[in-house]
């Protein structure tokens, strides 16, 4: 049964990186950027969950104001830092990404303090557990994951059948030809930041209640795991990122359960090198010739 | 375009000539020791060598402040007065190296330092060498009192903190004899030496005493995830759960334990400290009954340590820490052992001077503010250790052991 128990603590840890892998894939389908900032941004939502908490919010409102907290900061920094360069070379975009990751961070230190602040996650999800084969499995294990996988099926109904999704698309093929179809591609970018955002901002909730210490630097490590998965699961794609999201939390869990837990971070990334020599387009990435 | 390069070549040349002659000029001299008119010596000058910028900043002041509550309330006495010399070492070996010549060159007779465990030990060769009288107040390393290579103890060198290994056959014993624990379980970083020195110490005791190590789990520093770690402990059910982490580990710990439902007395030692101060309300019941073994309470009612509380809280405002505590003890120790050298007659700055601080160092025997003080062969600290308990979300004095 302890095998069961570790398969589910797998699962949680892989939805939260789903959820953060999905960002990264989102807006790298859309303006091939590798938003280093995503991670980030998660940061920035967990410190609003957490301070909307302490200040006595219902869970409803402080997840609320967190997910909207997170799409807006979203949103200003593709207006102010991104939007401006989108005639840029690619390499200036990534760098201004690394930049504004390192501000946020910054920032975060002079507003919240360096040391450690604790997440009050009691005050979101109600702990305890239920019994599930001879298997503790607590609540917001079942919780985190079940929140994450319907975020994900919201996101590809977004996607697949709404009128956005299909300009997202349209976007993500061919950015020219969707502009002189009449998309407008400003609004799309926009649009889809800001739901990689909002994905964020559940991702900050989840986070917050499986790590309940929350410090300026918690995006950063956070967001490389989740590109790790977004790498495994092919870059660009969303269902890419969902799997890849899944089998880096599962893996993680099983070298764990194997006795191994010094190797954990040595074998993660031992994979994302492996995956970028044997198959750099990850499991669900498409082979498409570079256009020279 | 060439030329003009040559020229500023030249210049920058000319500059860095005349700094290194400036350098070479400066005042290699030990300055002489001030003697009265009466021939007494009415002052000694000590070096203070600590992080006051930088990463471990927050050890570094929290000692400086301990040192200089111990040598302002010395002064204030009258009769010999105490000159120290700060030099900050930014946590940086090789400033650590540089800032202790610089402090030989302006003439000191001891040093106290530095703070953490890397540039304290590049600096005990130096002062080694020197026959420099030297007592740290936090570097916890094994190898500070003890040349690694040779196994020679360096009898020049001691401290006022417990060493690693200490605490681990302390927290051992602790759990077998007090908690009566048959079964223990380890999760430790293995990119932490102070991690790993006491999950060595503990498994090693632990094996002498009865008592079963069913589990040793690793994380990483950075680690937050530990859930997979603890699911693996859980699932074994140990009397104990020994967690040689710091504050930052230790809050996610608890929480994350209570999620996989561990059972087991979660317990640690002096890295604790504090964290039940990062933890929101509802989750310190995660950590209720845990124990973590420290250097310094602020509960101690002794009225020396009480004194001690009011005076650092007065000048500093805020209380003090197991840090600045060592660093308090660290000052009294060697300002003692400098009067008794005084009293045998010796002049400061000599050689002579030197050796006897030490041998009178070697020799201390006193009640200081986090308990009474002999020294082992190593020159190590033979103290009582502090047991905390945390009862209703509180850290609470369970006793010494």
């Amino acid at each position: 049964m302890l095998f069961l128990s570790q398969l589910i603590n797998g699962l949680q840890l892989g939805s939260i990186y789903a959820l953060v892998a999905l960002g990264y894939n989102m807006v790298y389908g859309i303006v091939k950027l590798l938003n280093f900032a995503h991670g980030d941004i998660i940061m920035v939502g967990a410190y609003i969950a957490l301070f909307s908490l302490n200040f006595g919010h219902h869970p409803v409102l402080a997840a609320l104001l967190t997910v909207g907290g997170c799409t807006l900061l979203a949103i200003v920094i593709e207006k102010t830092a991104y939007s401006p360069l989108r005639l840029a070379p690619r390499l200036s975009l990534l760098i201004t990404a690394i930049g504004i990751s390192i501000l946020l961070q910054n920032l975060a230190q002079l507003l919240f303090e360096a040391r450690g602040r604790s997440f009050p996650a009691y005050r979101l999800l109600p702990a305890g557990y239920i019994e599930l084969v001879g298997t503790r499995v607590a609540y917001t294990s079942i919780l985190t994951i079940t929140i994450s996988v319907v975020s994900m099926i919201v996101l590809t109904f977004l996607v697949r059948k709404t009128k956005l999704g299909k300009a997202m698309r349209a976007v993500s093929e061919d950015t020219g030809a969707a502009q002189l179809m009449g998309v407008n591609v400003n609004v799309v970018i926009t649009f889809t930041f800001a739901v990689g955002a909002a994905l964020a901002g559940v991702g900050a909730l989840m986070y917050g209640v499986r790590f309940p210490l929350i410090t300026p630097v918690i995006g950063a490590m956070l967001g490389l795991r989740a590109f790790v998965a977004a790498v495994f699961g092919g870059i660009g794609s969303i269902p890419g990122a969902m799997i890849g999201g899944f089998l880096i939390g599962l893996l993680e869990v099983l070298v764990i359960h194997m006795g191994l837990s010094g190797w954990v971070d040595g074998v993660v990334f031992a994979l994302l090198i492996i995956v970028l020599l044997v198959r750099p387009t990850g499991i669900m990435g498409r082979n498409l010739m570079e256009k020279v | 375009m060439k030329k003009r390069l040559s020229r500023v070549g030249i210049s920058m040349l000319l500059a860095f000539t005349f700094l290194f002659l400036l350098a070479a000029c400066a005042d290699n001299q030990p300055a002489a020791p001030a003697v009265g008119e009466d021939g007494e010596v009415n002052e000694v000058v000590i070096g203070v060598l600590a992080p006051l910028t930088g990463p471990v900043a927050r050890f570094g002041v929290a000692v400086r402040d301990g040192v200089m509550l111990y040598i302002d309330g010395f002064n204030a006495q009258g009769g010999l007065q105490i000159r120290p010399i700060i030099f900050d070492e930014e946590g940086d070996m090789g400033q650590a190296v540089i800032g202790y010549h610089s402090l030989v060159d302006q003439g000191i007779t001891a040093l106290i330092g530095s703070v953490t465990s890397g540039p304290t030990m590049a600096v005990v060769p130096e002062a080694n060498a020197d026959g420099m009288p030297m007592i740290t107040a936090t570097s916890t390393h094994l190898n500070v009192t003890v040349d690694a290579a040779t196994g020679r103890v360096w009898e020049n060198v001691f401290r006022s903190c417990f060493i690693d290994p200490f605490q681990g056959t302390k927290m051992a014993e602790f759990a077998r004899e007090v908690i009566g624990a048959e079964t223990a379980a380890v999760l430790f970083s293995n990119d932490i030496d102070y991690s790993i020195g006491l999950m060595e110490a503990f498994v090693e005791r632990a094996g002498q005493i009865g008592l079963e190590i069913v589990a040793t789990e690793v994380f990483a520093q950075d680690a937050i995830d530990y859930v997979g770690q603890l699911t693996n402990i859980a699932a074994l059910n140990p009397d104990v759960l020994f967690v040689p982490g710091y504050v930052e580990h230790v809050a996610l710990i608890g929480p994350q334990s209570a999620q996989v439902g561990l059972d087991a007395i979660i317990i640690g030692a002096d890295g604790w400290d504090g964290v039940l101060d990062i933890m929101a309300e509802g989750q310190r019941s995660t950590l209720e009954g845990s124990f973590h073994l420290t250097g310094f309470t602020v509960e101690d009612e002794t009225p020396m340590v009480q004194d001690f509380i009011t005076r650092f809280t007065e000048a500093t405002g805020s209380p003090p820490d197991m840090f600045s505590a060592q660093a308090y003890d660290a000052a009294m120790i060697l300002i003692a052992a400098i009067q008794r050298t005084l009293a045998d007659g010796y002049l400061p700055n000599t050689p002579e001077f030197k050796a006897a601080t030490i041998a009178h160092m070697a020799a201390t025997d006193m009640t200081a503010v986090t308990g009474h003080i002999t020294f082992d062969q190593y020159n190590n600290p033979q103290k009582t250790a502090v047991i905390i308990e945390f009862v209703d979300g509180e850290p609470r004095l369970w006793g010494t052991f």
